[in-house]
Order: structure tokens, then sequence, then C-alpha cells
């Protein structure tokens, strides 16, 4: 489990605070209005901006110093998660080895990720001759191989169309299925939450609220989640 | 989002490598300097001769700067305003004079400015009086030939820079061609303007192998030229150390006020492509505009031409010792290359990774620090321990590199800077950090930007004249070299056969660098 231990995340004036605890397999969403710090409380999970005072612990680790690649997670960004100039290969193969010198097993591993994400063909493609619905699923095969255990996702698949973005989701719920991992999804939509999450954290003045399931919260919100949600 | 500004400083290019580079260049000028200050007997001070120099080096800059720039703006805005066959290529010349060696273009001004050149023959068969080229105006001619080019270049930038919006507003209202240039394009060119005055006048105020060809004497020698004089003719150290410390002060201060006035380099930079204009279609407005392009074009094109020409008819007069001074050139160029790279990559992951450009400084300081006072510094620091002559070309490579050096920060900076912003966060998460950032993320990302720069620093390397003139030896020449005594010996067939090869190798650096990068390269 992943504890953030009355933690402040700072940026300039902005300020939040969280203190809770995610469990190891659960799937959670991060809801809240725009520029309550949902985006920054993941980039503070991740190590992308430091926690200005308390600490993040794993399984009791402490993990508040430590660099993005070194936490037990990895992320999914709104856009630009696979470089241009790799390979499908290459770019799967980076969550395995961060020096892209891929051994014969992990290139197996890598193919096998590929041929889950129904792109086994594709493996010497570059990203830009892929459409963005599969520029998507080679981001979740690299999820796949990189199998630790938090998948953090900032907003994904919002440049997709719905029925796509759909399709996205339900394969991003297998992928964590298969790993057993732990989801942290940051979205703006509430059938999102309902259709994914066992939990919600409520980002909202200024504090990270602790996460309660989806269905407490969402049947009978408290008011500022109910003038969020309109 | 606030994500797209943090990314700088949360994820970030190590600075260590970067600052060992700029140190390194630091110390390269530093102990320079301090060998040639140690000889100095600074109690002399200038002479007057020292001043004329002084006087002249500013006087001729400014006025080159000046002429450049001013001859620039109606080039430019008649390159802006009309598309028609072969802008395209145009254009692309007008890139050609930077990389172009400074002793190629002055052969082929020679050739149709000089005392038997293709002018003088048509003004004295019209019985008119010939014209020099030699001194002062020769200087300022050859430095418009260089730059204005250049100052076309960006202030075509300038222009393609403006919305194409305002124009389409321009043409709703019928401005005048007069009403247009005082609401859109006078406003754009107080911005640009300045960039390029600062940039031409910096790269005149070192100007030392059209000074040693065309100027010289007590009315025409820049500080540069005085250096290597002292050094050369006179091996007056303490002259010749302090007037290295007048230069450097004089350049320095120049750069680095300039630095904040000039403008990015960039690569390509889409100038190919012609807005589509609907003012200025009346009659003289496309007469005007044709002259323009026609005279400049003319400009450029027939002192290479006579180049290209008289360089054929040479071709056979060469010695041998030209294509033994071409392999050394090749080799001195790919070094220099490979010296730029080690020492512009790292310094432009450091600033990158910074909010403000001050250590871009540092890279100017390689262009104000004068070549000849690098060289002749560490001439002494070399003379106790070893044969300085040995080390000629190994200094030659070095002083090259670090000319280029500002050059190339400014090309890799701006495009380091958008691969950290994008893909930064993505290469932290997934642990490519140190030498795999590197490898994985920047040299691929920068590929295009690195064959430019590289190209550049080759090309000037390959026609530079500057260090290896004060070594020369007849062993260590370098094909300027070998060029410059052709001419020296009037052998001017075969220094124009020699102009010829050195053109090509300049101009076939630059394009197999430039292609390189940009060969298959994914944006």
């Amino acid at each position: 489990m992943l504890r953030l231990e009355e933690a402040l995340i700072a940026q300039g004036d902005f300020k939040i605070t969280a203190d809770f605890t995610l469990e190891a397999g659960r799937k959670y969403a991060v809801i809240g209005p725009s520029g309550a710090g949902k985006s920054t409380l993941l980039a503070a999970l991740c190590g992308f901006v430091p926690l200005a005072a308390g600490r993040l612990l794993w399984d009791g680790a402490d993990l508040t110093h430590a660099a993005p690649g070194a936490r037990p997670m990895t992320m999914l960004f709104q856009d630009n998660n696979l470089f241009p100039h790799l390979t499908v290969m290459q770019n799967v193969g980076l969550g395995l080895r961060p020096d892209l010198r891929l051994d014969a097993a992990e290139r197996v591993r890598v193919e096998r990720a590929l041929e889950r994400v129904e792109l086994g063909r594709y493996a010497d493609v570059k990203p830009g001759q892929l459409s963005g619905g599969q520029q998507s699923r080679v981001a979740l095969a690299r999820v796949l191989v990189q199998a630790r255990p938090f998948v953090l996702l900032d907003e994904p698949f919002a440049a997709l169309g719905p029925a796509l973005r759909n399709e996205m989701l339900d394969l991003m719920q297998d992928t964590v299925a298969q790993t057993g991992a732990a989801l942290v999804m940051v979205t703006h939509a509430p059938e999102d939450v309902r259709r994914i999450a066992d939990e919600v954290i409520f980002v909202e003045g200024g504090k990270a609220h602790a996460p309660r399931p989806v269905a407490d919260l969402m049947d009978d919100p408290p008011p500022e989640l109910r003038a969020y949600l309109g | 989002m606030a994500r797209s500004s943090l990314a700088v400083t949360e994820v970030s290019i190590s600075p260590k490598a970067g600052i060992g580079a700029a140190l390194a260049v630091l110390v390269l000028i530093a102990l320079a300097l301090a060998a040639v200050v140690s000889r100095a007997e600074l109690g002399g001070g200038l002479g007057p001769a020292d001043w004329a120099a002084v006087r002249f080096t500013v006087v001729q800059a400014a006025i080159s700067a000046f002429v450049s720039v001013l001859l620039a703006i109606p080039v430019a805005r008649a390159l802006a305003r009309r598309r028609f066959f072969g802008r395209g290529a145009l254009v692309t010349l007008l890139g050609a004079p930077f990389i172009l060696p400074v002793i190629v273009a002055v052969l082929g001004l020679l050739a149709v400015f000089g005392r038997s050149g293709w002018l003088n023959d048509v003004l004295g068969a019209l019985g008119l009086p010939g014209v020099s080229i030699y001194g002062f105006h020769g200087v300022v001619l050859a430095h418009v030939f260089f730059n204005l080019p250049l100052a076309t270049r960006l202030l075509l930038q300038g222009w393609q820079g403006i919305p194409a919006e305002r124009f389409r507003l321009c043409a709703q209202l019928r401005l005048s061609p007069r009403a247009v240039l005082r609401a859109v394009e006078l406003p754009m060119l107080a911005q640009v303007v300045p960039g390029a005055l600062a940039l031409v006048f910096v790269i005149c105020l070192t100007s030392f192998a059209v000074a040693l060809t065309l100027g010289g004497g007590p009315r025409a020698t820049t500080i540069e030229l005085a250096i290597y004089q002292a050094f050369r003719f006179d091996f007056d150290l303490g002259r010749a150390a302090l007037l290295s410390v007048v230069q450097l002060v004089l350049a320095g201060g120049m750069a680095l006020a300039a630095l904040w006035l000039v403008p990015v380099l960039r690569v390509g930079g889409g100038l190919d492509r012609a807005m589509l204009r609907w003012d200025a279609r009346g009659g003289l407005q496309l007469l005007g505009d044709g002259l323009v392009i026609v005279l400049a074009a003319l400009f450029l094109l027939v002192p290479l031409a006579a180049v290209v020409w008289r360089g054929l008819l040479g071709l056979g007069q060469m010695p041998g010792e030209v294509y033994a001074a071409a392999i050394t050139s090749v080799w001195v160029a790919m070094a220099s290359i490979a010296v730029m790279l080690v020492l512009a990559l790292p310094m432009a992951g450091w600033i990158a990774g910074r909010a403000g450009g001050s250590v871009e400084a540092v890279g100017l300081l390689g262009l104000s620090a004068s070549p000849l006072m690098i060289g002749t510094g560490w001439f002494i620091v070399i003379n106790p321990y070893a044969d300085p002559f040995d080390f000629a070309l190994a200094v030659t490579v070095l002083v090259n590199a670090m000319m280029a050096l500002p050059f190339a920060l400014r090309i890799l900076v701006p495009p380091m800077r958008d691969a950290v912003a994008q893909y930064g966060r993505l290469s932290a998460m997934l642990g490519v950090r140190g030498w795999r950032l590197w490898w994985v993320l920047l040299l691929p990302r920068l590929r295009a930007q690195i064959g430019f720069a590289a190209g550049l620093s080759g090309a000037l390397s390959m026609g530079d004249l500057g260090v290896i003139a004060l070594f020369a030896d007849p062993e260590r020449v370098t094909l300027p070299l070998q060029m410059v005594r052709l001419m020296g010996a009037y052998r001017m067939d075969a220094a124009a056969g020699a102009a010829l090869l050195l053109l090509t190798l300049s101009l076939g650096i630059f394009w197999i660098c430039d292609k390189g990068g940009r060969w298959r390269a994914e944006t």
C-alpha cells in the first residue's frame, strides 16, 4: 500500500494537502474542479513535484525523495506518451530497459505485450504511422511490461472519440487486472468514475480528500462535490 | 496548464557536463590570455598605429553593418512580397555566403571588382576611370557581400513571422504599400533590425582574412590583422598581447551587449514558402521589387560564378601541394566538428535546463576572443615544452570549434528546451537518465539541428584562415592558406583552381552534415 503522510504539495502559491492510504489492486478516480490540483497530486505521487512537507511511504519504505523512475508506479500522460523517433518495439522496450538493450527474453515479453493489445504486427513501425487509438495501445503495452504495482493516469485518452475512449478504458482495466496493479486516474467524467473506479479521491479547496467508496460518494455527495458535479 | 512550464524545472538534463565544457572553453581562453598578458609590456600603451587599427576596426564594422542591413531591407521586403520561379533557390543561396570560405569570396570579388576584373574591363571600355578594391571600401564591400545575405535572411524571418491575418486585414482595408509599411512592416523591423545590426557588427569586428587580403597598410588594418603582423613579422609579443586584450574587451563587450539582441538561428525556417499577399500589386512596386531582387542576385552570383569559371580553367594548374593541403583541411574540419559537438551539446543541455540564457555568454566568448590571440597565447604556453608548430593543427581545430560554438548554441538550445518540455517527464518516469537521456531522447530528437550545426561548423573550419596563418610552415598547410600563398606568388590560375576545390569541399561538408541530420528524421 502507498501512504501519503501529512503531505504538503506546494508549487509557488499553490498548495494542497493530502493524508491518506491507497491500497494495492484498487481503482481510484481523482475528481475535482479545474485547477484544484488533480494533476499536481499525481505529479507529486510520481516524483515530478517534490513534497514540501510530509512523507510518501510504500509498504513502509520511504519514497519521498526517490527519482520518478525508481518508484513502484508508472504514469500515462495526456499526450507525448511515446517517443516519435523510436519504433513501437523500442517504445515498449523502454519499460523494461531504459538503455534500450533488450535481450532475447525481454524481446519476447515485449512482443507478447504487443500481441495483447493487438499490435503484434507493428513492432517495427514508428508511432507517427499509427492512429491515435493504436498509439494509446502501445502505451498500454508498455504499462503491461512495466508491471508496476501502481498505474497513474492523467486524463488519458482525452484526445480520442467517445467510443474509442471507452474501448481504451476497458483495455486499461484488463491490463491492470492482469498485472494486479492499482489504478489512480484523473478524470472529468462522472460516468468514467462509475465505469471504472472502486473509490473516489475528491480534490478541492486545497485538499485531496481521503478516498471514499464510489457508491457512497456519488449517491450522496457532500455540498462541494455536488457543486462540482452540477 | 501549468505542466509544460514546470517540466523544465522538474526534469532537466544534468548540468555537470555542460558546466565542464563551459569551464574548458573559459580555461582555454583564459590560459591563452594569461600567457599573452605575461609577455605584454603594458607600460608601453597603444601607439598611434594601434589606435588607427582600433578606429578602423570599429568604423569599418559599423559601416559594414549599417550598409548590409540597410540594403537587406528592400531585398527582404521584395522576397517577402513576391513569388517567382527560382525564389526558393535564391533564398537557399542567401545562406551560402555564411559558410563560404572568406578567401574564396575575396577571390571572386577580385575577379569582378579587382584591378583587372570584369567591372574595370567594362569601365575601361567605356573610357571611365577604374575602381580599386583595396583599402577601406574593399573591406566594406567584402563584408557587405558576406553579411547582406545573412541580414536578408534574418529580416525575411521577421517578415515570415508576421501573421497572415495582418496582411489579409491590410488587403481588406485597401491599405497602400506605404500604409502597410507603417502599420505592419516598420514595427516588425524595429524589433528585428537591432539584432541584425548587432550580429553583423560583431562578425565584422573580428574580421581577419578580408583585412589580410583586401586591407592592410596603415589606413586599413583591423586589430586582428595588427595582432597577426605584430606576431608574424615583428615577433613583438608585447604588442600582440596588448592588441589581443583590446580585441577581447572590444569584441567581447559588444558580443555581450548583442547577446540579447541577436535572433535565434533557425534550420530551414520555412523561409522558402512565400506568403500570399494582396498589397503592392502596382506596376511601379513590381518593377522596384524585381529590380532589387535582380541586383541582389547579381551581386551574389557574379562573384561566385567568377570563382567557378576561373576555377575550372585553373584546375589543371594546381600544384600537388594543393591536394595535400585539401586533405589536411578535411581532417581539421572533421576534428573541429567533433570538438564543437563535444563542447556544444552538453552546454546546450545546461542552458536548456535554465530559465535565463546567461550561460550563452560563454559561447559568445568563443566568438569574441580573437582566434589569433588564442593562437598566440598557446604558442607562448607550448613554446617552453615543445615545438609549437607541431601543435598548429590541433590549436586550429580547437579555435575553429570555439568559433562555431555561439552559432551552434543558438541552433541547439531551443529544440533542446522543446525536447525536455515534451518528453522530460516520460523519460524520467521510465528511468531514462544521464547518458541514456542523451542516447534515447536528445540526440535522436535533435538530429536535424545537430546536422545543421555540424555542417556550419565544418564549413567554417574548412574555410577558416586564422590561427593557421600564424603558425604557417611548409609542412602544415590548410587549403585556405595554400590559396593565399598561391595568390601571393601571383599564380592566380592555380589559386582559382584551389578556390573552386575549397568551395566544393566547404559546401560539400555542409551539405552532407545537413542532409545526414535530416535524413529520415521523424518530427
